[in-house]
Formats: C-alpha cells, sequence, structure tokens
C-alpha cells in the first residue's frame, strides 16, 4: 500500500460508510459524491434492465408457437416498445458513462470528484425524473405508447396511445445526458492531476471523453425533433405528417441524427472497457496506445455522420444513399483499429484468465459479427434485401448488447472490488458468462438466418417454415435470461458475502487501483502526481533473445 | 475552480441596437417567405438564421470576449450543425 493510500485510509472511512448530512436512503440521493451518485445510477438502471429484460423473455414466449400464445398484436406492439425504450434511454445509453463513467473518471485522472457535482446529482434526478414519465405513460387512459422506440411518423402523430408522455420522458433523459457530458468534458479538461497528459490518460477516459462529445452534439437535436412531433400533435402543424404538408423522412433525418450517434454513446465507453481490461489481464502495454485514442475521437466523429443509412428504404435520393454507404464504410476503419491493437496486446501476454477477461472476450468477437453485419447493412444492395427483418434486429443486438452490453458485465466485475470493498464470486460468475455467451449467441445469430430468410421485425406471429428457428432463438432467449439473472443475483450477493477486496486485485497500473477499495470519500488523500504512462508492464515483458 | 468572466464591453447601446438588428432580420426572413425563390428558400434563411446566431453568440452569451477554448468549442457545434445541415441536403438536393 503506498503511503498516500494508507493515509487515505487512516484519515476517512470509504465512502460507503462515510457520515453523510442525511441518514438512510436519503443519504443516498442527496449525496453529490460522484461515487454515490454512480451507485444510484446503477441500481435504478439495473432495475429497468431486469424489467426490460423479461419483456424480452415474454416477446419470445410469445414467438415459440404459431398464432396468439400469450398477447394480442397490439400488446406485443406495445411490449416491443417499452423493451425498446427501456434498454435504449434508460439502460445502455446513461449506463456506461453514468454509472463507471461517474465512478472510475474522477478516480482514473486523479482528482476528487467531478467538476460540477451539483449538476451531476440534478443529472441522476432529470434520469429519474425522466424514467417516471415514461412509467407513468404506461397507466395512463390511452395505455403505452406503441410506436416502437423509433417513434416513427406519421404513426406516432395519429395513434391514440401515449405517445406525449413518452416523448416527454425520453426529452428529459436527454437533458441528463447532455449535463453529464458537459460535466465530464469540464472535469476532463480541467481537473487532470499534474503530470497527466492527454496521452498519459486512460483509455477509458479517451472514450468517455469522445463520448461527451457526442452526447452534448447529438442529444438537442432528437430533443428538438421530440418536441416538434409534441407540437404537432398537440396543435395540428404540418411539420412531418404528409397528410398535413409535413415531410415524414425529414423526421427520419433527425431522429437517426441522435440516434445513430447514440449507438456510439453506448459502444464507445465500452471500447474503452476492453481497452482497460485487455493490459490488465494479458500483462501487456497496451499496443498502439495512441491509436487507440485517436480512433475514439474518429468514431465519435465519422460515426455521427452516417445517420442516413437507417433510411436507405423511404426514398433517398441516390446521391444521400451514396453517400451515407461511404461514410458507413469509413467507421468500420477506427474500430478495426482498435480490435487488431486489442489482439496484438494479448499476444505474447502471460494471459490471466478470469470473469472481466472472458466477458471481453466475448465481447470482442460478438462486436466483430456485429460489425460485420453493420457493413453488410451499410451496402445497399444487401441492405434493401434486410431491411425490416430480423437480420437488422440481430446486427443491432450483437452491437449493443453482445457489444456494449456484455463490456457493461465485463466493467461491473472488473471494478466491482473498488466500488463494493469485495470481490465477486467467481464460480457462479463464470457460469453466468457462460450461460449468456451461449443463450445470447444461439438467441441472435438464429435471427440473423431468421431475417436473411425474410422473417420481417415487429410482427408478433410467423409464417410455420419459420416456427422451428423461432424456437431455437426463444430457447437461446431463455438460456441468455437465465445466464444474466444469475450474474446479477451474483453481484447483489457478492456484495455482502464476497471476500473482502483488496486495494489492487487484478495488478491494474492505473491511479484507481492506488487507492483503497472502497475508496474514501474524497478518493485521494493527496493528489498524485503522474509520472509514467497508465498501462506500464515493463517488468512482465522481458525481451525474447534475439528480439 | 472559478472561472473569471472577462469585462464584456458592450453597453445598452449596443444591446439595443443588435436586438432591432435581429428583429430586423426576423422581418426579413417573414418577407421572404413570401417570396418564391425556388431552391434558393432554404438556403436563403439559414444565412439569415446564421447571422442571427453569431449576433446571439457573440454579444447577448458575450463569445467575443472569452477565452479562446470556449470560442473552439463553440465552433465545434456550430461545424458540427453545419456537416449535418449540408449531410441531409445530399439527400433532399438531389431528391
Amino acid at each position: 500500500m503506498t503511503k498516500s493510500a494508507l493515509a487515505a485510509e487512516i484519515a476517512e472511512p470509504d465512502y460507503l460508510h462515510a457520515p453523510t448530512k442525511f441518514k438512510g436512503l436519503f443519504g443516498w440521493i442527496f449525496s453529490t459524491d460522484h461515487k454515490r451518485i454512480a451507485i444510484l445510477y446503477l441500481a435504478t438502471m439495473m432495475l429497468f434492465f431486469l424489467v426490460a429484460v423479461i419483456l424480452g423473455v415474454l416477446m419470445r414466449v410469445e414467438l415459440f408457437s404459431s398464432g396468439r400464445t400469450i398477447v394480442d398484436p397490439q400488446t406485443y406492439n406495445q411490449m416491443f416498445t417499452l423493451h425498446g425504450v427501456i434498454m435504449i434511454f434508460l439502460f445502455i445509453i446513461p449506463g456506461m458513462p453514468a454509472v463507471f463513467g461517474n465512478f472510475m473518471l474522477p478516480l482514473m485522472i486523479g482528482a476528487k470528484d467531478v467538476f460540477f457535482p451539483r449538476l451531476n446529482l440534478f443529472s441522476w434526478w432529470l434520469f429519474l425524473a425522466g424514467a417516471l414519465t415514461v412509467v407513468v405513460s404506461l397507466f395512463l387512459p390511452g395505455g403505452p405508447s406503441d410506436t416502437g422506440w423509433t417513434f416513427y411518423v406519421p404513426y406516432s402523430i395519429r395513434t391514440t396511445t401515449n405517445v406525449i408522455p413518452a416523448l416527454a420522458g425520453a426529452f428529459i433523459l436527454g437533458f441528463s445526458s447532455i449535463l453529464t457530458g458537459l460535466n465530464f468534458i469540464t472535469t476532463i479538461h480541467r481537473m487532470r492531476a499534474p503530470g497527466m497528459s492527454w496521452f498519459k490518460m486512460p483509455l477509458f477516459i479517451w472514450a468517455i471523453y469522445s463520448t461527451a462529445w457526442v452526447q452534448i452534439l447529438a442529444t438537442p437535436v432528437i430533443g428538438i425533433t421530440l418536441l416538434l412531433v409534441t407540437i404537432e400533435r398537440l396543435f395540428g402543424i404540418g411539420i412531418f405528417d404528409p397528410a398535413m404538408g409535413g415531410d415524414p423522412v425529414l423526421y427520419q433525418h433527425l431522429f437517426w441524427m441522435y440516434s445513430h450517434p447514440a449507438v456510439y454513446i453506448m459502444i464507445l465507453p465500452a471500447l474503452g472497457v476492453v481497452s482497460e481490461i485487455i493490459p490488465v489481464f494479458a500483462r501487456r502495454t497496451i499496443f498502439g496506445y495512441k491509436f487507440i485514442a485517436y480512433s475514439s475521437i474518429a468514431i465519435a466523429s465519422v460515426g455521427s455522420l452516417v445517420w442516413a443509412h437507417h433510411m436507405f428504404t423511404v426514398g433517398m435520393s441516390n446521391t444521400g444513399m451514396f453517400v451515407f454507404s461511404l461514410l458507413t464504410f469509413l467507421v468500420a476503419i477506427p474500430s478495426a483499429i482498435k480490435v487488431f491493437n486489442w489482439i496484438a496486446t494479448l499476444y505474447k501476454g502471460s494471459i490471466l484468465i478470469d470473469v472481466p477477461l472472458l466477458f471481453v472476450l466475448s465481447m470482442i468477437v460478438q462486436f466483430c459479427i456485429g460489425g460485420f453485419t453493420g457493413l453488410m447493412l451499410g451496402a445497399l444492395a444487401v441492405n434493401i434485401h434486410v431491411t425490416d427483418t430480423y437480420f437488422v434486429v440481430a446486427h443491432f443486438h450483437y452491437v449493443m448488447f453482445g457489444g456494449a452490453g456484455f463490456a457493461l458485465f465485463a466493467a461491473m466485475h472488473y471494478w466491482f472490488p473498488k466500488m463494493f470493498g469485495r470481490m465477486i464470486r467467481r464460480k457462479p460468475a463464470m457460469i453466468g458468462w457462460l450461460l449468456m455467451t451461449v443463450g445470447f449467441n444461439m438467441f441472435y445469430f438464429t435471427m440473423f438466418i431468421l431475417g436473411y430468410l425474410g422473417m420481417p421485425r415487429r410482427y408478433y406471429d410467423s409464417l410455420p417454415e419459420f416456427l422451428p428457428l423461432h424456437r431455437i432463438a426463444s430457447v437461446g432467449s431463455w438460456i441468455l435470461a437465465a445466464g444474466i439473472f444469475l450474474v446479477v443475483a451474483n453481484l447483489f450477493i457478492s456484495i455482502r458475502r464476497g471476500a473482502k477486496a483488496p486495494m489492487n486485485p487484478w495488478g491494474g497500473k492505473t491511479l484507481e487501483w492506488t487507492v483503497p477499495s472502497p475508496p474514501p470519500v474524497e478518493n485521494f488523500h493527496e493528489i498524485p502526481s503522474v509520472i509514467t504512462g497508465p498501462y506500464d508492464y515493463s517488468e512482465y515483458e522481458k525481451p525474447e533473445a534475439g528480439e | 475552480m472559478q472561472h473569471q468572466n472577462k469585462t464584456n464591453d458592450a453597453g445598452y447601446g449596443e444591446y439595443t441596437l443588435v436586438w432591432l438588428g435581429l428583429l430586423g432580420l426576423t422581418g426579413l426572413t417573414v418577407a421572404l417567405a413570401g417570396i418564391d425563390l425556388g431552391r434558393w428558400v432554404i438556403a436563403t434563411a439559414l444565412v439569415i438564421a446564421g447571422i442571427k446566431s453569431m449576433f446571439v453568440l457573440n454579444i447577448f452569451m458575450h463569445l467575443k470576449s472569452e477565452d479562446r477554448l470556449f470560442r473552439i468549442f463553440t465552433a465545434v457545434a456550430v461545424v458540427t450543425l453545419a456537416i449535418f445541415f449540408i449531410l441531409t441536403f445530399f439527400d433532399y438536393a438531389f431528391a
């Protein structure tokens, strides 16, 4: 233990047990400590995640047999809308930045908190307010929105379900996201420890920084778009509805202008997590640090310009389709740079197999499958064949859950000892990982085949020839759900029953591993000075003869 | 860490003039909306809106007296918005 860490431990109790202004729950929901706010996000987000998982499982039960199984078509529409809205807006977008960004950012750059702690708490309150608005929309007269998470016009203007409360919820959640991004950018610019130049920052921080820019620049577009839909519904002004002189394609442009970059809000921090975990578990200095850092910026920049590849079949101009198809292919370059560098880091490493690395390895394979099928979808001819089929759904889930979701679980297992001061019980975690990986691929790879054969998305029933594949997918979904529940239950149990975690259980080199587990309220007794880069494993890297 | 605002030289007279200018440009937008400018209608409206935004950013939001870093950050947002418009018009201009 360093002198600084020892002094900090003696000086004050950890953030979980430190006295707070208010007692009990109020000590959490009114805390401006970035670590407590991260746990608040984690708790609310996991709750919503499990609800959305249950909705997903129920949808798969419906599709297990022909005809009506457990729900009618309208209920099915509402279920996939709710599943999408919760997973996108309440789980995966805020997930990585709000939970691990909040907890780890100040620790990894040697700061005592984020730059605007009160704004940080306000962001969580906005998140909660937005989430509750969405929840309230379920129980108001009219019923839950049935538009899908994309709220496409003109249907979202004409349906009698509760579209406006759902839009209002998403609008408020957008503000939460913008404020979090603003806070993180300011923190990274202003609060890095002495000696931590830009190229001595951990790669997760580069990823969070790139993500924060996307949050700030792209989120206002969806805000104003949802507001315009609300105005159109309330006042009958023809903005998007062609029956009133509006332009529905304009809606899709505006919607995807945010919602495609939102994919990068979800995946960029996930890629950052992978860049953190691989060098630690390979005991090797990360290969191509600067290329990985720049690739985060490149993915954020180019990825923000490819939105219309979601619209190749809506009647865009040929020039528009060509431009957006080309830009889509360009995003693959920085993504591939990351993957190649991760593999090069693993090569000849002293690899330590443990749960975080297992999740990361699954993530890399699944992210590659998601990425390659993304290139297939970026190609105009293939796109037109498989638009609005299960192929798109499978691609999306391979990137979002196979990529971002698995990375989130990797991060959870990697940083859990730091966050809660306990080790996760290894055996159930490994079984959970195995179930999740097998179930996920059985579920979604089957959907690729179904989609390629022509199974449309968002149907509550299917033709008889698709039924066997649907059944395989459904069984896969149940194995996946079992794995998820096992992993989540294990996390909860480990908070109380896990072995006490040392300060640096994995042998990490970044600053969060230099403070006690869990960290004290103000993180560092003395702000550290940074001399070396974040992945210095030179002691493990003895040159071989002849090298 | 507190950021010290630099002195803003704009007085009430300048604010009033800019405000009147903004009103004038709004009037111009409304007037031009009644004229058929063909394919230039959107470009004209965007140019006027851009000029108005520059006034608001520089005078009312004091950007002209801010640090270079703030001006760069704002420029990033403006350039991003411009790229969004340009790419969107790869669809509309060639439809």
